[in-house]
């Protein structure tokens, strides 16, 4: 057999290989279209903090988000203000977001609405433990999406005590609350 | 039936949620009298995740690392390309997702514990196809990780053999680990550990910062530690680079044994001649690997063995039985407080007995995994041996086809053929 013939037969070995593993490995891990992208379940949030810390970036990729479908636009603002607060004023010393980002607005006796000003959130999740232990909570934390850079780990969900992280389908790339009309929780 | 089953379980949770966030209303939802409109939810999509644009790039990057390599033998080329690849996918992509982490991706749809996108898959796959045909040219100048390794190695020096031979196990070690820990649902080690993405994105913790900051400066004077005692996925490069079709050769034409190449490579991946060495006789041969094939059963059965004796120890690496041994330690008061994670468990449903019931039954998921894991560095070792012992004799200086990068560092030193027209074609 000749020289040439060998290598030929190499050749045709390294792309049957080639073909072989690759197919292989294609067919077992099938692979779909759509991408992924990390989020929180808000149920399984348990307000630790950590979403402001651990995010790879600075200031966090997480956000709270207000579903005022099902806000109670209460004056006495469980998310807004600290426990201790004696006054329902918007003084920085009564509210309990560390960085001012929530502002509070006169609707109609006795609503208030409570906006986050995402710019300046840092994800600390502080109003979302309020917000669940005396309100309706409707402040929760998500990851937006936008500013998130989807780590293939994301370094929270690592870090994150209540397992809330996972991925969803990137076309439905949050996990919101709604008000359950119809037995639909989600949107 | 995948659709089917995700379906079912959407609707499931649609409907736990629902009942949730029922059971959580403390006030009555108002009804406005103003006219007041609900403000809209700002839930802004992704922006770029990673698509296929991705994946055309870096086809294209290393196509055109296959040709610097191969037929222009450039080295300022092959470092071009590599600053370039250091800026997309280093610091524009920020280092997400990349061909060494996307190992876990797709051995978790291997294994159907999740959906890969095409993408990620085709960013695992191309590398390793190239590496089959034109050898390590995705570590010469598309790796992300292996691009700051490169710029940095300003005063390598060279390793002692035996030195680099022993550290050159810990990537196999790794690799084992880290497919173990995808296997078990321990989550991605090669993500969390992986030293460079704080650089990437300008943010890490600082333990991570530290580890990548020594692994630079370790880098200045031992050439690309990452990529030769850590990284899994140049294991599998430096199997598919073995085999392949041409290869970056130190010499265009004949080598003329001038010895000028000898220190070129910072990466230990020039073998020198061993023409002392008597040729391995087709009955020497057949005999070492008769014994070798003798041996290899009994040290992938010891490996294993090995394996399936420290599964509780492994098993440590998965977040449950953290949580178990912590809240078990705890109880016995060897702990002082709580940590976030033992308060979280504190505050929800679950019970203690359920807790220790899972991290048992993790621990016996671990067991004949580690098994496989322990079995396989056997393996490794008795390939090594093999190839250690089956080496025949080498004549001319030629590059190690499994550990060489393709970096072209090593190419200006030959002075055969110095003049235009360099030949690329490689003597097989
Ligand atoms: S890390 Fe988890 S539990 Fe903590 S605030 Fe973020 S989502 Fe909630
Ligand atoms: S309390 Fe924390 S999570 Fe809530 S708005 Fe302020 S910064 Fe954001
Ligand atoms: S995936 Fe990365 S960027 Fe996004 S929230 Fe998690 S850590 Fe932050
Ligand atoms: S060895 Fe690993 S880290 Fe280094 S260049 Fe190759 S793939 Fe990248």
């Amino acid at each position: 057999m000749s020289a040439g013939n060998t290598i030929r037969r190499r050749d045709f070995m390294r792309a049957a290989a080639a073909l072989g593993v690759g197919g292989a490995l294609w067919k077992a891990a099938a692979p779909a279209a759509g991408a992924t992208v990390w989020q929180i379940d808000p149920q399984k949030c348990v307000q630790c903090g950590r979403c402001a810390t651990e995010c790879v970036l600075s200031p966090s990729a997480v956000k709270c988000v207000h579903s005022y479908q099902i806000c109670g636009y209460c004056d006495l603002c469980g998310g807004y203000l600290q426990p201790s607060a004696r006054e329902r004023d918007t003084g920085a010393e009564n509210e309990l977001c560390p960085v001012s980002a929530i502002t509070r607005t006169f609707i109609e006796d006795p609503f208030f609405q409570y906006t986050i000003d995402e710019a300046l959130c840092v994800g600390c999740g502080k109003c979302v433990k309020g917000c669940a232990l005396f309100g309706n909570g409707s402040l929760y934390l998500q990851v937006k999406q936008d500013l998130c850079v989807h780590c293939n780990e994301c370094a929270i969900a690592k870090a994150c005590p209540g397992d809330a992280y996972r991925r969803i389908p990137a076309e439905q790339a949050y996990l919101l609350k709604a008000r359950p009309a119809g037995g639909s929780g989600q949107e | 039936m995948k659709l089917l089953r995700t379906l079912t379980l959407m609707f499931a949770a649609v409907v736990v949620l629902g009942g949730l966030a029922w059971a959580e209303f403390r006030f009555p939802m108002p009804e406005f009298e103003s006219g007041y409109e609900y403000p809209e939810m700002h839930t802004p999509p992704p922006g770029r995740t990673n698509d296929l644009w991705d994946v055309v790039l870096l086809t294209c990057a290393l196509g055109l690392a296959a040709w610097f390599v191969l037929k222009r033998r450039s080295r300022p080329a092959v470092l071009g390309l590599t600053v370039c690849s250091l800026a997309y996918f280093g610091f524009w992509r920020e280092g997400c997702v990349c061909p060494v982490g996307s190992i876990q991706n797709v051995a978790e749809g291997v294994l159907g514990l999740e959906v890969v996108s095409i993408a990620v898959v085709c960013f695992f796959l191309l590398p390793l196809v190239f590496a089959l045909f034109f050898g390590r040219v995705f570590c010469a100048a598309v790796c992300p990780l292996g691009a700051l390794q490169e710029v940095v190695a300003v005063r390598p020096v060279i390793l002692p053999r035996a030195v680099d031979g022993v550290l050159g196990i810990v990537p196999y070690l790794y690799l084992g680990l880290t497919i173990l820990a995808v296997a078990t649902g321990s989550g991605y080690l090669i993500c969390q550990y992986d030293p460079f993405v704080g650089f990437f994105r300008f943010g890490a913790s600082l333990n991570m910062f530290l580890a990548g900051g020594v692994l630079l400066v370790t880098g200045l004077f031992i050439g690309r530690p990452y990529c030769r005692f850590l990284c899994p996925y140049g294991v599998l490069l430096g199997w598919m680079s073995r085999f392949s079709k041409w290869h970056a050769s130190i010499t265009p034409r004949e080598c003329i044994q001038c010895r000028l190449c000898e220190e070129a490579c910072p990466y230990g991946a020039i073998n020198v001649p061993t023409p002392d060495k008597a040729p391995l006789t087709a009955k020497e041969g057949a005999r070492k690997l008769g014994v070798i094939l003798a041996l290899a059963p009994v040290i992938v059965a010891l490996g294993a063995c090995t394996g399936l004796l420290s599964h509780t120890m492994l098993a440590r690496i998965h977040p449950t039985v953290q949580l178990a041994q912590r809240i078990a330690g705890e109880e016995a008061g060897r702990y002082q407080g709580m940590t976030i994670e033992s308060e979280a468990f504190r505050a929800g449903v679950q019970t203690k007995e359920e807790l220790y019931a899972e991290a048992h039954a993790v621990r016996a998921d671990f067991k004949w995994k580690s098994a496989v894991f322990g079995g396989f560095l056997g393996l490794v070792l008795a390939a090594m041996l093999a190839s250690l012992s089956m080496a025949g004799r080498r004549d001319d200086y030629e590059t190690d086809r499994q550990a060489c990068v393709s970096c072209a560092r090593c190419f200006p030193y030959c002075p055969v053929e110095k003049d235009e027209g360099a030949v690329a074609e490689q003597k097989t």
